[in-house]
């Protein structure tokens, strides 16, 4: 029991990151969900219809596509881009949803709330949640339901309840605030999806374990087609889900360099960013210990980006430990930069991606020429960009609104 | 050790809740004195935190305005060393756990220690990890006051026996239907407690009116009162003082222990 307890707190924890900062409320209920996972994890049942589901409801194995325009065109490294666009509900966020909607299922939950920046994570656990038949609130900053229109539209066409979160700045983190609230006033039927790989222990590791698939599925494709593994893997990073699934496989794989693209919104040098790992410093918020946007008394800045999912304050403890141990490389991207991308993919590829993937597309044009030929590049497609249409053509001073 | 137990010996301690600069400076530092003189036994100081997630809208609104007076943890210790000049009622700190890692805990703890704070309630710090606190917060003699809620179960007895000052009783539960067997739910997590520890009971629980803070006080040792407090500060008229006093002498005459 002892041993047992001693190993229970140190897997909480990330290097000096993680931990459960959470009100008393909430505590006895995440013992119950930690201790449900740690069964569930290994049950052979449980991974069997998880195994099932994603393969055939969510469309997996995503494809691992060799983008041969791009490569071409950049004249260096050769690009692979993991299709988790090409996932049911478009984007890599269903793999979580799936997880933890099962998880939720076992523990007996008949209500499912979540929080959105983007409106994937919404949209997916407003889907899982049909496909169970369970209740589904769905928590979204005001602004970001009003830049994300169409996501809100397909929530509430599933059938899910969206409440514009008005509390802060009204966007991601004030959902996740939102939605740690309602928990707290109900908990018996009610299961809360972390969308993203942030938040109290166990989180980030659910969040972890299923977004493990992308990195599974692309280190078994791409030694299929080039028989070795990649020398550059590079993902978008809010929270950080898709990153750690993307990088989750190769993180023994010292040779493998991880790249993690956050939003730099007007610049890293400005005020308007949303780049934690870079201009963050330690602090204790949304029940973790991490990296945060924040001024010296520990109060959470405002942050900035036009990506609706990446615009946060903070990101998942286990990249801030990453980021410590230099594991992982974390790099700024700005709007400009990643419009850029979101054109150039949709012109070169015929891809409309996320603007939050672009994010890593834009990273991917800077370093690929820079790299030799004979070297490899993952970039995770973490979602399509239908969704970001109408704002880019705003950004872009186009009214296609009429 | 602070004597913050010692409180609640012989009578039901009355525990107001003020956000520190709601909604300036002045009027804080009248606050506290005003409820020190009519009754308060222990003053709970609130610093405003960003994102204050354990907090209702009525709280939230007092944090905004005192960000509006542009607060911050400095500008909260100034606030006390003023109200020190003219009180010496014990005075607790609620807080988020990032503000006082931020300002450092020891600098934190050091600063609490020479203003005679006697005690820090910190809402995102459960027992898990109050370690990485607790050893600083009690080698300043400073008690760090657990949580307890109706929901923490198989928990109570663990926080019960770690426990030092006093408990918080606490809960945010406003499904409907609960407050119906509300305080034999109360009344069975506090013999829980008892069963386990000495150290007084304060229940946070939404409470408003004197009979609420009587019947409550009957099954605790002390009533902790933040919305109905803040509410009366939030009006900041000429007659806020006179208001927060009668209060205060209402409830403090409600709970007192009948001869």
């Amino acid at each position: 029991m002892k041993e047992m307890e001693k190993e229970t707190t140190e897997s909480r924890h990330y290097g000096e990151f993680g931990g459960q900062y959470i009100p008393e409320t909430l505590m006895a209920e995440l013992d119950r969900v930690a201790q449900a996972y740690d069964h569930y994890k290994n049950d052979p049942d449980f991974l069997k219809e998880l195994h099932d589901l994603l393969n055939n409801y969510a469309n997996r194995p995503s494809l691992l596509y060799y983008a041969k325009q791009m490569t071409e065109d950049l004249g260096g490294a050769k690009i692979y881009l993991k299709r988790e666009d090409l996932n049911h509900t478009g984007a890599h966020k269903i793999n979580n949803v799936i997880g933890q909607a099962l998880l939720a299922k076992r523990m007996g939950k008949t209500r499912l709330i979540a929080e959105t920046g983007a409106g994937q994570h919404g949209v997916a656990t407003a889907t899982i949640a049909d496909l169970f038949n369970m209740d589904c609130e769905i928590f979204m900053g005001k602004e970001d339901t009003e830049r994300q229109k169409l996501n809100v539209y397909r929530m509430e066409l599933l059938g899910a309840k969206v409440h514009p979160v008005t509390t802060g700045s009204m966007v991601l983190k004030d959902a996740v605030n939102a939605t740690l609230q309602e928990w707290t006033q109900r908990i018996d039927d009610t299961f809360y999806v972390m969308g993203s790989a942030v938040g109290p222990y166990p989180f980030p590791e659910m969040v972890h374990d299923f977004q493990s698939v992308i990195s599974k599925e692309s280190k078994q494709q791409i030694l299929e087609a080039e028989g070795k593994l990649p020398d550059m893997v590079v993902a978008c990073v809010g929270g950080g889900s898709n990153a750690i699934g993307s990088f989750a496989n190769y993180i023994d794989d010292k040779d493998v360099q991880l790249v993690g693209c956050e939003a730099a919104g007007k610049g890293v040098d400005t005020d308007q960013t949303a780049a934690t790992i870079e201009r963050g410093s330690v602090g204790i918020f949304h029940g973790m210990k991490s990296m945060f946007l924040q001024n010296k008394y520990g109060q959470i800045d405002k942050v900035y980006s036009i990506s609706a999912g990446l615009d946060y304050p903070g990101v998942g403890p286990e990249h801030a430990h990453l980021a410590e141990l230099k594991r992982a490389k974390y790099v700024g991207i700005t709007d400009d930069e990643a419009v850029n991308a979101f054109e150039y993919i949709a012109k070169t590829e015929g891809i409309v991606a996320a603007i939050e993937s672009c994010h890593a597309v834009a990273y991917v044009e800077k370093i690929a020429p820079k790299m030799r030929k004979d070297q490899i590049i993952i970039c995770t497609l973490s979602g399509r960009g239908d969704k970001d249409v109408a704002s880019i053509a705003k950004y872009r001073g186009v009214n296609i609104d009429d | 050790m602070t004597n913050l137990k010692q409180i609640f010996s012989n009578k039901k301690a009355f525990i107001p809740f003020v956000v520190a600069d709601d909604p300036d400076f002045d009027t804080t530092v009248d606050s506290i004195v005003t409820l020190a003189d009519n009754g308060a036994d222990i003053v709970e100081l609130g610093i405003p935190f960003s994102d204050p997630v354990a907090d209702g809208p009525v709280i939230q609104d007092a944090d905004l305005r005192a960000f509006a007076a542009g607060v911050n943890t400095d500008v909260v210790f100034d606030i006390v060393e003023k109200a020190r000049l003219q009180t010496d009622v014990p005075i607790i700190f609620l807080t988020y756990l990032n503000i006082a890692f931020k300002y450092g805990y020891e600098k934190f703890c050091q600063k609490c220690q020479d203003l005679n704070i006697s005690g820090l309630v910190i809402p995102d710090l459960p027992y898990e990890e109050h370690q990485e606190l607790k050893p600083i917060a009690n080698e300043h003699d400073i008690d760090l006051i657990p949580l307890i809620a109706p929901t923490s179960g198989e928990r109570i007895e663990k926080i019960a026996q770690t426990a030092t000052g006093f408990i918080y009783m606490v809960s945010s539960l406003g499904v409907t239907g609960v407050r119906e067997d509300f305080s034999t739910q109360l009344k069975n997590t506090i013999d829980r407690i008892k069963k386990v520890t000495d150290v007084p009971v304060a229940i946070s629980f939404g409470i408003h009116s004197p009979e609420q803070a009587e019947k409550l006080a009957a099954i605790a040792d002390g009533v902790i009162i933040g919305s109905a407090v803040v509410k009366i500060i939030a009006q900041n008229t000429a007659n806020t003082q006179q208001d927060l006093a009668d209060y205060a002498k209402s409830i403090k005459d409600a709970i007192a222990v009948k001869a």
